[in-house]
């Protein structure tokens, strides 16, 4: 198609003259005139790059009879004879007849047209000129024709588009209305349209720079920043899910919020380039810039069970590969991850090349069965969580002051206690004459059995409360208690000791493990926490109580346990450092009895838990424990380290001052850990983005042979560089992704200013001066205004790549303010617009159509940024597919998050969200630089049926009915609608059409009361029940159908 | 809801057809509700005289096991939690399920294996039914695949690629030959959920994506909900009477757009109007089976009564295919047996078997079997090799995708054969190998298109569902 119109074009090219309406000279025959000599560059390789170099291209391996036609070395050496086409064998061989011998082989099913092969007989008579694929020739500021029209121009861009026209003979449209103009620039610089006092306002207007006031404004609008990130979002394969299998959530709306930012603040588009490609080389980056790296992960992450790491990331490696050229360089650099590209100068060597500046991220291929984001990430706490960071810090900061100031005052920690010499007896008494003691204070108490002595000779350690045994973990080294006591198990029992431990183990035990754990014993677990078992047989018949809390270790604390001999587990009490424990009753069935021969032991069980840690003052009693009775057994144990309580604390034995110091802190202690606690919680929680980092050691890039991951070609290593046919980086040191990034905003570079420009374009006209956005190369289109094209991408590096001032001159310029309205002839003529003689017209995208409906329905809320929410959505959407065991169900956002722009929709990979995806909007897994624009069945029905839109037609009608006295006119309503919607008022017949069918509906609703307010009650914003008349619902009626206009849905 | 007085079922309920004569009222309801030719094919398409009109991909995702469905290995038995020789394994990949294993001991088929049909078909006992239409089914026990785990190999299966973003079959099929239903999307999309294993795999949308191609080509999902198409309902309070006014008065309003614009896109919104309209009462008659007889309803089992199972799915199939909907996609979940497999996969095989084999024989007796191509299969193979404890009762089994079985039926397929063969632990491909663009090419070829020839310009080169190898189609399998 493009080709047949291209050479239509030259037919035409002789014509000279105007006529109105546009066609000229109808399609009457024409003779050809040689006017021009061929254009190599954009007649000849397009023809040669289709047909030919699948075989005789830059592709060694493909390469066919050793020919090449991608240099002009090649094709002169045997098929060209420069000058004289008739010798020349490409002809013969285009030309032939015979299907041995015609090129291309028939098989392949491409045969040149004769228009083909004359361009390439006159080419080749003209001495076959040799020219670089125009795209990769640096763009010059090219002359502004002259046009023979110069009263219609407004600007430069006119002068290029117009003397095309001129050369076509054809006529610029007439200007669209004032309406039509703001409806459009509306939408395509905010996504959204025109209020009716924005309309109102600009069609009052009479100042010179009206136009330029409405552009300003809308380019200072925060929607400005919404819109632009919308088209960015595609092509950064932005999303709020994994992508591959469970699909679980990132979260990179940081990253998205970013974009935004940037666009509103007119970032200049090289700075927006080198930020996302490099912002973690650049020196001492910012937080923004770290984040805006997130570009390039973005892309699908595997977190499926069993899947092989260096697969996946090299697969990640190639899409940052093929995800930059498209965005930067519109090529398509991917057919060269296995073979050299058939029509492109990049090699395979180029590819891996250019893979190595991503290939040193520091990352895995695989994280398994991981949820959320993954590193290399950052915090990026948000403003509400940096406040409460700093809150937590503050009062942390305090607490550990506190700490650190609290002093020992002996007097108030022994207050109320009885002096050392009478403690245990003054308020003991009645306890002490049932003491089982085995005190063990520097020597075996003399009461203590006979039986009991360590089998290895402890070590001594000093404890706050005198000396301690320390035993390290071993068999040999406990406590061997004999049978010191014998309880049984409706006998109270109780112990109390002072332990500092390193490590788990027993404490105290009577058990016999080879006999069901018969007997008794307190244990600390691995986790810290302490657990007492009375078992008769384990564990059908026993008691076992365990600590929620942990004990400390290497610190010294006191221990009671108490049991009442109820063979309950609630009968079992345990205090730590005086303080009673909360405890999980874990078995509760004691019913036989718990006596047992095995010695009654510290340190360790009958056949392991061989403890690693010291104990001192360990003493047994057969009576219950109280909390006044711990207390009062803790304080005699310290008192009688201190004597006097008018010393010094610095007199006092160092362990015994410590633990004081400690006891004296206590409750600041607790205090510490709690905050430290939330605030290490705080952080655990706050907002991560994923970020480009790379390894400090450099991870060696080879080719990979057909692209597989695991068959590199470790003979030789490669560095990292441009393709060879762009240019190269230079000699010397490694180069990393910051060389890459300002390679490509060196003014000279072919292709970066003209993506970018190119990109700018489609925007506004819904196509771009090369239709092919993700492809510059031999094999994309060709630009259907190269020198516009030119001048567009060297005004914007000449501007400082000033992104706002160059849309702001096209949306100014006379060919966007064309009117789309055309007649068939000249539509035929030029069914895509491409020459520009009308206007852009074209369907809202996927977001526009939804923020569209919401803000003329009035619910729209223009907050920026922030997390992804969940507007409606059909139910079990995501249960279908994925049971919604992975991602949870699909919850419906409240309030103000359902009314968002469509931007800030939640977007699941692997179930794309309806109302977006029925109207074109791509799933995101892959960089897509254009969206396709359909035209179905499913988008009727949606706009018909949706929730979003029922809802959005109800709030609609109420705003027809206005609010005011005198509001209730119905012509008044129908054209407050009709404005709304479509920026305009209706036309006679439209105000004639919806009214007759706003009778029909009336007439319905006045005998269906329940069917009223069923129509007013969609969504989470109902009609307030008085409002539910007839009336409104049939006004409703009419909104859905004009929010279901063409011309609502279309700019 | 319905508009018109006289829909098909009360036009089959009033001329009292019998119930013998379900082939005639299918043909009826074909030639009522179907358009006779295709439209919107592209030029030159079908490339040749196709054997098939339409397809229907019974896809049993998580990938059942060959060993206790169609690849009989007797010697097995013997070689029962011996280890698996590294002769045989040769440096294989392996998960990250199993790679970390100390031994790989051979399970043998825990279910009986007997021939069936004229061609002898082996077939499990897991497979009752299926086993009864052997003399239609062509299976082939030498499919391959380079994918390890589910996700790219489902993707590989349904796309062509292991990576997402490129068109899947029915898209493919879908674009190249148009619609042969005016009421109906021309790719339909029916998910069930298995009882062999509790959380199974997820499906993605790109399994029934377009890719590069224009969106109205990817495939519509037809729900088990009271809406089966996404917004088919009218709104609450929007009657059918209200709602053809206001598509009257929104025609009206877009014809005077058009008059005053010429934008043909705008023609193009009118008519998806209307054939939204229609989609409205012709996607409800779908879905009512109150025209099935009893007996139909018997062949499929019980199951067939509950929305949303495999059984009724298939039945829904058959429906389709009646009304000429070019590409029916079913997903029934819940093949990935890593362990307990002769527990679950009986459950699984329980779902699917009579439903399957009640689908053929269903479409056989009204005709229909000889222009509709079946596939039933999954996206990789399973291991011989033991995941996990082997014991004489239960065994599990890792992913292969090195060899596995699929079947094929109807139009254009040989029935009553067996393509293919494994070594004798089922590990090796040994005779005719099958990749699964080689399937590609095979199903394009049944439809009448040739693989090398349907393409679309995508990333710099010519991309076509059978990928950018050199593929061949089965011949060996074409009846």
């Amino acid at each position: 198609m493009t080709r047949r119109w291209r050479l239509l074009a030259a037919v035409l090219l002789v014509v000279s003259g105007m006529q109105a309406g546009g066609v000229r000279a109808s399609e009457s025959e024409v003779p050809p005139t040689v006017a021009e000599p061929v254009d190599f560059a954009r007649e000849v390789l397009p023809i040669l790059a289709a047909n030919c170099f699948a075989c005789h291209g830059p592709d060694e391996a493909e390469r066919a009879a050793d020919l090449r036609l991608d240099t002009r070395d090649g094709a002169t050496e045997h098929v060209i004879v420069p000058g004289d086409a008739d010798r020349s064998e490409l002809i013969a061989r285009i030309t032939s007849a015979d299907d041995e011998l015609r090129m291309p082989p028939p098989e392949t099913e491409r045969q040149l047209s004769s228009e083909e092969v004359d361009v390439l007989r006159r080419w080749i008579g003209e001495g076959a000129a040799w020219a670089r694929h125009w795209a990769f020739v640096p763009p010059v500021l090219p002359e502004v024709p002259a046009c023979v029209d110069e009263s219609w121009p407004q600007s430069a861009i006119d002068h290029f588009v117009l003397a095309r026209l001129e050369r076509e003979g054809l006529q610029p449209s007439a200007p669209a209305s004032r309406t039509a103009w703001l409806r459009r620039v509306s939408f395509d610089l905010t996504g959204l349209p025109p209020t009716p006092e924005e309309v109102r306002a600009f069609t009052a207007d009479a100042s010179r720079d009206a136009f330029e006031k409405q552009v300003d404004r809308l380019l200072a609008s925060p929607r400005y920043g919404e819109r632009m990130a919308a088209d960015w979002l595609d092509i950064a394969r932005f999303a709020d899910t994994n992508g591959y299998q469970n699909d679980f959530n990132r979260s990179m709306w940081p990253w998205r919020d970013w974009v935004i930012q940037a666009f509103n603040a007119n970032m200049p588009a090289d700075q927006f380039l080198v930020e996302q490609l490099a912002g973690d080389l650049l020196p001492e980056p910012t937080q923004d810039q770290l984040i805006a790296t997130g570009f390039n992960r973005n892309h699908r992450m595997v977190t499926e069970g069993g899947s092989i790491d260096e697969e996946w990331r090299v697969e990640n490696v190639v899409d940052r590969v093929e995800t930059t050229a498209t965005a930067f360089l519109g090529l398509t650099m991917g057919c060269a991850r296995c073979h050299d590209h058939k029509y492109d100068p990049v090699s395979r060597r180029d590819f891996y090349q250019f893979y190595a500046f991503f290939n040193n991220v520091d990352e895995q291929g695989v994280y398994n069965e991981r949820r959320g984001n993954v590193p290399p990430m950052i915090e990026v706490p948000t403003a509400d969580e940096r406040q409460r960071l700093a809150e937590a810090d503050t009062a942390l900061a305090e607490a550990k002051q506190r700490l650190a100031d609290a002093q020992v005052d002996l007097a108030a920690t022994f207050a109320g206690e009885p002096p050392a010499s009478e403690a245990p007896a003054a308020r003991l008494r009645a306890l002490r004459d049932r003491l089982l003691v085995a005190k063990i204070e520097g020597e075996m108490p003399a009461n203590a059995a006979a039986s009991a002595v360590a089998p290895e000779e402890p070590a001594w350690v000093a404890s706050p409360v005198g000396e301690g045994v320390d035993l390290v973990g071993r068999e040999a080294s406990h406590v061997d208690l004999g049978q010191l006591i014998t309880p049984q198990a409706d006998d109270p029992l109780s112990w109390t000791l002072w332990a500092r431990l390193d490590a788990d183990g027993a404490l105290v035990s009577k058990m016999d493990d080879g006999a069901g754990y018969r007997g008794f014993d307190t244990i600390v677990l691995g986790d810290k926490r302490l657990k007492v078992h009375l078992v008769a047989a384990w564990p059908s018949d026993a008691i076992a109580v365990t600590t929620k809390v942990a004990v400390p270790r290497e610190q010294w604390f006191h221990l009671a346990v108490s049991y009442d001999g109820s063979r309950t587990a609630a009968g079992v009490k345990i205090w730590l450092d005086g303080v009673a424990l909360e405890t999980n009753l874990e078995q509760d069935s004691l019913k036989g009895e718990i006596n047992t021969a095995e010695p009654l032991r510290l340190g360790r069980r009958s056949s392991g838990l061989f403890l690693d840690g010291s104990l001192a003052a360990v003493a047994f009693f057969d009576a219950a424990l109280t909390d006044d009775t711990v207390r009062q057994l803790r304080m005699a144990d310290l008192r009688r380290q201190v004597p006097d309580l008018t010393v010094a604390i610095d007199a006092i034995p160092e362990a015994t001052r410590a633990y004081l110091q400690r006891e004296a802190a206590g409750g600041l202690r607790l205090e510490v850990e709690r905050l430290q606690k939330e605030r290490d919680q705080l952080a655990g929680s706050v907002q991560t983005a994923m970020v480009m980092r790379d390894r400090s050691d450099v991870r060696p890039t080879y080719m990979l042979h057909r692209g597989q991951y695991d068959q590199p070609e470790e003979s030789e290593p490669l560095s990292p560089q441009v393709p060879e046919t762009l240019g190269t980086l230079g000699e010397g040191d490694s180069k990393n992704r910051l060389d890459l990034a300002r390679w490509l905003i060196e003014p000279e570079h072919p292709l970066t200013a003209r993506v970018v420009a190119n990109r700018l374009w489609k925007q506004f006209f819904g196509r771009g001066i090369v239709a092919t956005l993700d492809n510059f190369g031999v094999q994309g289109d060709s630009p259907s205004h190269p020198e516009l094209l030119d001048w567009l991408a060297v005004r914007l590096v000449q501007s400082g790549w000033d992104m706002k001032a160059l849309q702001r001159e096209i949306v100014l310029s006379a060919t966007y303010r064309q009117s789309a309205a055309t007649s068939e002839s000249v539509r035929e003529r030029d069914p895509e617009n491409r020459l520009l003689a009308r206007g852009p017209r074209r369907r809202l995208s996927a977001e526009m159509i939804r923020d569209n409906a919401l803000a003329v329905s009035g619910l729209l809320v223009e907050r920026l940024g922030g997390p992804s929410v969940k507007p409606y959505q059909p139910a079990g959407l995501w249960d279908d597919l994925a049971g919604g065991a992975n991602g949870g169900p699909y919850v419906l956002a409240e309030g103000d998050d359902l009314y968002r722009r469509s931007l800030y929709t939640f977007r699941k990979r692997t179930v794309s969200h309806p109302t977006l995806a029925t109207f074109d909007a791509p799933s995101w897994e892959i960089c897509q630089a254009k969206r396709g624009t359909t035209n179905t069945p499913l988008q009727s029905l949606a706009l018909l049926n949706d929730t979003t839109y029922a809802e959005a037609a109800a709030h609609l009608a109420v705003r027809m009915q206005g609010d005011e006295e005198g509001d209730g006119d119905l012509a008044e309503q129908i054209g407050r609608g009709f404005l709304l919607t479509t920026s305009r008022l209706p036309e006679v017949a439209e105000q004639t059409s919806l009214t007759r069918g706003y009778g029909h509906y009336l007439d319905y609703y006045r005998e269906h009361p329940d069917d009223v307010t069923a129509l007013l009650s969609h969504g989470g914003s109902p009609i307030p029940a008085d409002q539910h008349t007839p009336e409104l619902a049939a006004l409703t009626a009419v909104a859905a159908v004009l929010l279901n206009l063409d011309e609502t849905v279309s700019r | 809801m319905t508009p018109f007085p006289c829909n098909r079922r009360t036009f089959l309920n009033r001329s009292g057809l019998s119930l013998g004569s379900v082939a005639m009222a299918s043909l009826a309801a074909r030639s009522s509700m179907a358009a006779a030719t295709s439209s919107g094919a592209l030029p030159g398409l079908p490339h040749f005289a196709p054997k098939a009109k339409r397809v229907i991909y019974l896809f049993q995702s998580g990938a059942p096991s060959q060993f206790e469905s169609f690849d009989y290995k007797p010697r097995l038995e013997e070689l029962q939690a011996t280890e698996l020789p590294d002769s045989v394994r040769m440096g294989q990949r392996l998960t990250g399920m199993t790679a970390g294993q100390a031994s790989f001991p051979i399970a043998r088929s825990k279910f009986a294996f007997t021939q069936h049909g004229s061609g002898g078909t082996w077939i499990s006992e897991l497979f009752p039914h299926i086993a009864k239409q052997a003399d239609d089914l062509c299976v082939i026990r030498s499919m391959h695949t380079e994918a390890i785990n589910h996700d790219p190999a489902i993707t590989f299966f349904q796309t062509g690629s292991q990576l997402a973003g490129r068109p899947s079959m029915g898209a493919w099929i879908a674009y190249g030959l148009g619609s042969l239903n005016d009421n109906l999307p021309s790719f339909l999309v029916m998910v069930s959920r298995g009882t062999g294993r509790a959380a199974g795999q997820p499906l993605y949308d790109r399994l029934w994506g377009s890719g590069p191609l224009p969106s109205r080509y990817q495939g519509v999902k037809l729900r088990a909900s009271s809406e089966p198409i996404l917004y088919l309902a009218n709104p609450a309070g929007c009657p059918p009477q209200i709602r053809r006014q206001m598509l009257d008065d929104l025609r009206g309003l877009n014809q005077q757009s058009l008059e005053r614009l010429h934008d043909p896109e705008i023609a193009t919104r009118i008519e998806q109007y209307e054939l939204a309209f229609r989609m409205q009462s012709a996607v409800p008659d779908l879905m009512e089976l109150a025209d099935e007889p009893e007996h139909v309803l018997e062949m499929y089992g019980p199951e067939v009564q509950k929305p949303g199972t495999y059984a009724r799915n298939c039945l829904l199939a058959r429906r389709l295919a009646e009304r000429d909907v070019r590409f029916i996609q079913l997903y029934h979940m819940g093949w990935d047996q890593h362990d307990n497999l002769p527990d679950h996969m009986s459950k699984q095989a329980k779902d699917v078997d009579q439903p399957t084999a009640a689908l053929i024989a269903d479409l056989k007796q009204r005709g229909l079997l000889d222009d509709t191509l079946i596939i039933w299969g999954g996206e990789f193979g399973r291991t011989v090799y033991c995941q996990g404890t082997l014991t004489n009762e239960t065994y599990g089994r890792d992913h292969h995708p090195r060899s596995f079985s699929i079947f094929m039926a109807g139009g254009g397929i040989q029935g009553g054969m067996t393509y293919g063969a494994t070594d004798d632990y089922g590990y090796n491909i040994v005779e005719g190998p099958v990749h699964v663009n080689d399937l590609h090419a095979t199903v394009l070829h049944c439809l009448g298109i040739d693989h090398e020839r349907l393409t679309v310009p995508f990333q710099g080169l010519d991309l076509r569902l059978s990928g950018v190898e050199k593929r061949r189609v089965v011949e060996e399998i074409l009846a």
